[in-house]
């Protein structure tokens, strides 16, 4: 379970940023925006490693005292962000891929509607449909 | 199969109503005026180009360099959208790419002759607008052109730009 979902665009500006309320929401903020270096560092290590296959998910970004941050980044270099808790460590890297892929499907959809363009906020009900399953339940 | 008629005959339907649409305001159409069609077209078709190419490519891994996504455009994208791939595709390694298709998928209904040559640009510029779409999401900027000299058969010419 997610404690924080992020779309950030191919501009580095967030498309979407959703946390757990309760907590302090800037911190997650904050959070997100330092991790979009390592994901820089990463997109541009592997292109000059094996030039082999790359693969779009990215894995953990970097671990810190309370929580731990994994990134994804898509073809058309919109990067998803997720933070979880550090306490849960029952959370295994194929349900870490499989939340990315569903983040990935439902952002396609939106990508894909008419009435949305490219580049603003994310509004539609489904996409945070999805998103609230992925969150923690709180209270 | 009738998937491809549906948006052969929506296609055609498109470039005619904005082409009348212009004409009704107005007695005549000047240059100016069909190229404000032309570009309304190919807006179009950069708008689905961009949402296509994030469907697409959502499983492939990502791509190596430029000439890797001329590759892909021109095999998978060519494929899933106009059900063929592109048959040659030239480049000369600083940015300027061309792609031949000798049998292009909304050119197909046309005689074969020069009889409605002056009518294939507006015929293209949507799938201009779409390989403009797709390249952009993808991160090139780029300037799409398309012509034609014997039907059906037509080259795209795709020029990157630079930043």
């Amino acid at each position: 379970m997610a404690v924080c979902i992020a779309v950030i665009a191919k501009e580095n500006y967030p498309l979407y940023i959703r946390s757990v309320p309760s907590q302090n929401e800037l911190k997650f903020h904050y959070t997100v925006h330092t991790s979009l270096d390592v994901v820089e560092e990463k997109v541009s290590a592997v292109g000059k490693s094996i030039g082999d296959q790359r693969e779009l998910y990215l894995g953990l970004l970097y671990p810190t005292e309370d929580y731990k941050v994994y990134g994804y980044v898509t073809n058309s270099k919109v990067k998803f962000v997720i933070v979880v808790d550090s306490s849960n460590t029952s959370l295994r890297d194929n349900e870490i891929r499989s939340m990315f892929r569903k983040l990935h499907n439902s952002f396609t959809d939106v990508m894909c509607n008419p009435f949305y363009n490219p580049g603003d906020p994310i509004q539609s009900k489904a996409f945070n449909g999805i998103v609230s399953g992925m969150m923690v339940q709180t209270g | 199969m009738a998937d491809e008629s549906l948006f052969e005959f929506l296609h055609m339907e498109i470039v005619s109503h904005i082409f009348n649409e212009q004409q009704s305001s107005k007695g005549e159409m000047d240059n100016k005026d069909r190229a404000a069609c032309i570009s309304l077209l190919e807006a179009m078709g950069f708008r689905v180009g961009q949402g296509l190419i994030e469907r697409l490519t959502r499983d492939t891994p990502s791509f190596k360099d430029e000439l890797d996504i001329m590759k892909f455009i021109c095999k998978d994208f060519w494929t899933k959208v106009f059900r063929r791939q592109v048959d040659n595709l030239r480049t000369n390694h600083q940015g300027t790419y061309v792609l031949q298709d000798n049998k292009f998928a909304l050119l197909t209904q046309f005689s074969s002759g020069k009889q409605y040559l002056d009518q294939a640009p507006k015929y293209l510029a949507f799938s201009c607008g779409v390989v403009r779409g797709a390249l952009s999401n993808l991160g090139l900027e780029s300037v799409v052109t398309a012509e034609v000299s014997i039907m059906p058969s037509c080259k795209f010419q795709v020029v990157i730009q630079k930043l």
